[in-house]
C-alpha cells in the first residue's frame, strides 16, 4: 500500500503532464470548432495524419523543425477537407468525420512499409524534440524535477488553453466564432461571414490536433507506429464534454486523464496488478467522467449545417 | 352494378399496385445505381494510394479478385468474411435508423465472443442447445457492452460515438487480459482460449471449406431486422426518433428509452457478430480474432443505405475485400489497412454524395 502511494511523486506529475499534452492540443482544438458549431469526431485520424506527417518529413529532410512545420500544414489541409464536406458539402458531420477516421487509419498505416522497407508496424527512429531544464527553477527541491523533464511542447499546451480562452472570450474573432456555433443565422444577420469563420475555426482544429500527434511521434517516441493514438483523439472530445466546451476546464480534465494514464503507468511498474487492466484506465476514468456532465451544455447549432440565402 | 363496381376497383387496385412496383422497381434500381457508383468511385480514389504503396491498381485488383471469387475456396472465404460483416452491419444500421452512431461493434463483438467461448468451453449440454445459449451469451455480452453508452447518452446527452468508442478500448483490454500467459481463459495456443466444445460448433456447411452455417443465421436476421424496420411499431418508434426526435415527443415517444432499446439491440446485434466468428470460423476466442470487422461494419451500414438488403450486398462487397486481402499482400505486398482505406473512401463517398444530388436536383430545376 505504501509503495502505491509512492507513485505520487514528482515524477508522476511531469509525466502526467506529458502524457495530457497530447490530448490537450487536441481538445483545445475540438473546442475551437464545436465552438463554430461543426462537431469535431476527426481528432483521432487529424492527430494521425499529423504524427505521420511529422516523422515522414523529418526522416526524409533530417530536421524534425521541418517535420513539425510539415505535420501543421497537413493538419490545416485535412482540416479543410474536414471543413469542406461539414460545411460546403453540408454532409452528415459524424459520417464525414468517420470517413476521416478510417481513412487516416488505414493510409498511415499501410504507408508504412511503402516507404520504409522492412517496416511492418513501425517507421525507423527519427530526432526527436529534447526536454530542456528551466534555469533556477529545475535546482528547486521537489518540484525541479518537474521542472527539468518537460520540453517547448508542454508549456505550449499548458499556456494554449489561456490563450484560447482570450482569443474565444476577449476578441471579436472570437465572439464572432461563438456566435456561429450558437446561432449561424442571427451571426450572419449582423454580417459575419459563417462559412469563412466555420472555415477558420475547423482548419484551426485541424492544426491543434496535428500538434497533438506530433506530439506523440516526434515528442515522446521519435518514430510512428501503426495506430499510434490509440483513441487519444476520442479521449479528447470527453475531455472537452467534461469540461463543458470552456478551455481552463477542458485543460483540467486533459491534465486529469494525463495524472490517471501516469499512475497507471507507474503502478505497473510497482505491483504486480494486470497491465492489460491498468491500460483501460484512462478510458475508464473518462466513461466515469462523462457521468457527472450536466446536460445540454454544448453549443446550440452544433452539428446544424448553415445554408446561406 | 356491384359487379362493375367490383370490377373499377380491383382495376384501380391493380393500378396502384402497378404504380407501386414501378416505383419499387425504380428504386432498387436507383440504389443498386447509387451503390455500383459509391464502390467503383471508391475503388478509383484507393489507386493513387495503391501506387504510392508501391503497387499498381491492375495488379492490386487482380489479386482481390483472385482471393475472392476465383475459385471454390476463394468464393467461400469471401461468404465466411461476409457473416460478421453482416452481422456488425446491421447492427450500425439499426442503430443508425434511431439517430444512433454506434461505432463500438468492434468492442461489441469482442465481449461477444469472450461470452460465447466461455459458454462454448465451460457448459455442457445438446448441441443445438449449446449453440443457441452461446449465441445468446455473445448477444448478452454485446448488450451489455452498449449499455454503458446507451444510459450516458440517454440521461446524460453524451454523444454516442466517444463513449462506444472508448468502450472498444476496455474491450481490447479485457480481452488481452483473459488470454494472455497465465491469464484466467489461456489456452494451449498463446493469446486463444482452449477450443469450443464440438457441441457449441456453428456447423460447417460446405466441404472442404471452412463457410459455416453463420451465413444462413445472418441471411435470416438481415429478413428479421427488415421486417423489425419497416413492418412492427418498434421499428416506426425508432425511426421516428431518428427522423425527428422532436415530432417523435408530440407522440408521445420517449426518446430516452428508443435510444436505450435501439443501442441494446444494436450491441446486442454486435456481440452476435463475435458469437457467430468464435462458434463458426475459430472455434475459441482468439484476442484480436477480428481484423476490423466493427469499423468496416460502419461503411457496410452506409453503403448500403442503411437498408438490410443493400446491408447484405455492402457486406458482400467487403467481404470480398477481406477474402481478397491474404492475395493482396502475398501478390501486390500491400497491407489489409489498404482495406480500412477503402472503407474510408467509401464512407467519404456516402457523405459526398449529398453535393452531387444538390447540383443534379439544381440542373434539374434549371438553375
Amino acid at each position: 500500500m505504501v509503495e502505491m502511494l509512492e507513485i505520487f511523486d514528482m515524477n508522476w506529475v511531469a509525466q502526467g503532464i506529458r502524457l495530457s499534452v497530447p490530448l490537450i492540443f487536441a481538445a483545445l482544438g475540438g473546442l475551437l470548432s464545436e465552438r463554430a458549431g461543426v462537431i469535431n469526431i476527426a481528432l483521432e485520424g487529424k492527430m494521425l495524419f499529423g504524427a505521420f506527417a511529422g516523422v515522414a518529413v523529418t526522416w526524409w529532410t533530417g530536421t524534425n523543425v521541418v517535420g513539425l512545420i510539415a505535420a501543421l500544414a497537413v493538419g490545416a489541409g485535412i482540416g479543410w477537407v474536414h471543413a469542406w464536406f461539414s460545411i460546403t458539402v453540408r454532409a452528415d458531420q459524424i459520417v464525414s468525420a468517420t470517413a476521416i477516421n478510417l481513412f487516416a487509419l488505414g493510409v498511415t498505416a499501410a504507408l508504412i512499409p511503402a516507404i520504409w522497407e522492412g517496416g511492418r508496424a513501425n517507421t525507423p527512429g527519427v530526432e526527436r524534440f529534447r526536454r530542456f531544464e528551466v534555469p533556477i527553477l529545475a535546482d528547486l527541491p521537489e518540484i525541479g524535477t518537474v521542472f527539468s523533464r518537460l520540453s517547448w511542447f508542454d508549456y505550449g499546451a499548458l499556456a494554449l488553453a489561456p490563450a484560447v480562452w482570450l482569443v474565444l472570450w476577449r476578441s471579436p474573432f472570437g465572439l464572432r466564432l461563438r456566435a456561429c456555433g450558437e446561432s449561424p443565422e442571427a451571426a450572419a444577420s449582423v454580417g459575419v461571414n459563417v462559412i469563412r469563420t466555420r472555415y477558420t475555426a475547423v482548419m484551426l482544429a485541424g492544426v491543434f490536433a496535428a500538434m497533438g500527434g506530433v506530439y506523440l511521434s516526434l515528442v515522446q517516441n521519435g518514430l510512428f507506429q501503426r495506430g499510434i493514438t490509440n483513441g487519444r483523439g476520442f479521449l479528447a472530445l470527453a475531455a472537452m464534454i467534461f469540461g463543458k466546451w470552456r478551455p481552463i476546464p477542458v485543460l483540467g480534465a486533459c491534465l486529469l486523464f494525463g495524472m490517471a494514464d501516469s499512475y497507471q503507468l507507474r503502478a505497473q511498474s510497482k505491483s504486480d496488478l494486470p497491465v492489460e487492466l491498468f491500460q483501460a484506465l484512462p478510458y475508464v476514468v473518462g466513461l466515469i467522467t462523462l457521468v457527472f456532465v450536466g446536460r445540454a451544455v454544448a453549443p446550440a447549432a452544433i452539428g446544424r449545417a448553415y445554408v446561406k440565402d | 352494378m356491384a359487379a362493375e363496381l367490383q370490377r373499377t376497383l380491383d382495376s384501380a387496385g391493380s393500378a396502384v399496385a402497378r404504380a407501386a412496383a414501378t416505383d419499387l422497381a425504380q428504386g432498387v434500381g436507383r440504389a443498386a445505381l447509387i451503390f455500383v457508383a459509391t464502390v467503383l468511385a471508391a475503388l478509383a480514389l484507393a489507386a493513387p494510394l495503391i501506387i504510392a504503396a508501391g503497387s499498381d491498381p491492375i495488379t492490386a485488383y487482380t489479386a482481390l479478385y483472385e482471393g475472392s471469387l476465383g475459385g471454390q475456396r476463394p468464393f467461400a472465404e469471401t461468404l465466411v468474411s461476409m457473416t460478421p460483416l453482416l452481422f456488425g452491419g446491421l447492427a450500425v444500421a439499426i442503430a443508425f435508423h434511431a439517430g444512433l452512431f454506434n461505432i463500438g461493434v468492434e468492442g461489441q463483438l469482442v465481449a461477444g465472443g469472450i461470452a460465447a467461448g466461455v459458454v462454448g468451453i465451460y457448459v455442457s449440454t445438446w448441441a443445438p442447445v449449446h449453440v443457441l445459449l452461446a449465441l445468446l451469451a455473445g448477444a448478452a455480452a454485446g448488450a451489455l457492452w452498449a449499455l454503458v453508452p446507451a444510459a450516458l447518452k440517454a440521461w446524460r446527452g453524451v454523444h454516442e460515438v466517444i463513449t462506444t468508442i472508448m468502450m472498444n478500448f476496455v474491450a481490447f483490454s479485457v480481452s488481452q487480459f483473459l488470454v494472455k500467459p497465465g491469464g484466467a481463459l489461456e489456452g494451449e495456443i498463446p493469446t486463444g482460449t482452449e477450443p469450443v466444445q464440438s457441441t457449441a460448433e456453428l456447423p460447417r456447411i460446405w466441404d472442404p471449406t471452412r463457410l459455416h452455417l453463420g451465413i444462413v443465421a445472418a441471411l435470416v436476421v438481415a429478413g428479421a431486422c427488415w421486417y423489425f424496420i419497416y413492418r412492427t411499431p418498434g421499428g416506426y418508434r425508432f425511426r421516428l426518433v431518428g427522423a425527428n426526435p422532436v415530432a417523435a415527443r408530440f407522440n408521445g415517444i420517449s426518446s430516452s428509452r428508443v435510444i436505450v432499446e435501439a443501442m441494446l439491440l444494436s450491441g446486442a446485434l454486435g456481440g452476435l457478430t463475435g458469437a457467430v466468428e468464435v462458434l463458426g470460423t475459430h472455434r475459441r476466442f482468439l484476442d484480436s480474432f477480428s481484423p476490423g470487422y466493427g469499423f468496416d461494419s460502419i461503411a457496410v451500414a452506409l453503403l448500403g443505405a442503411l437498408h438490410p438488403v443493400g446491408v447484405a450486398a455492402a457486406s458482400f462487397f467487403f467481404g470480398l475485400l477481406r477474402a481478397g486481402s491474404t492475395q493482396l499482400q502475398l501478390e501486390a505486398d500491400i497491407t489489409r489497412d489498404m482495406i480500412t482505406v477503402i472503407s474510408g473512401l467509401v464512407v467519404a463517398c456516402v457523405a459526398a454524395r449529398l453535393l452531387l444530388s444538390r447540383r443534379a436536383a439544381r440542373l434539374g430545376q434549371g438553375d
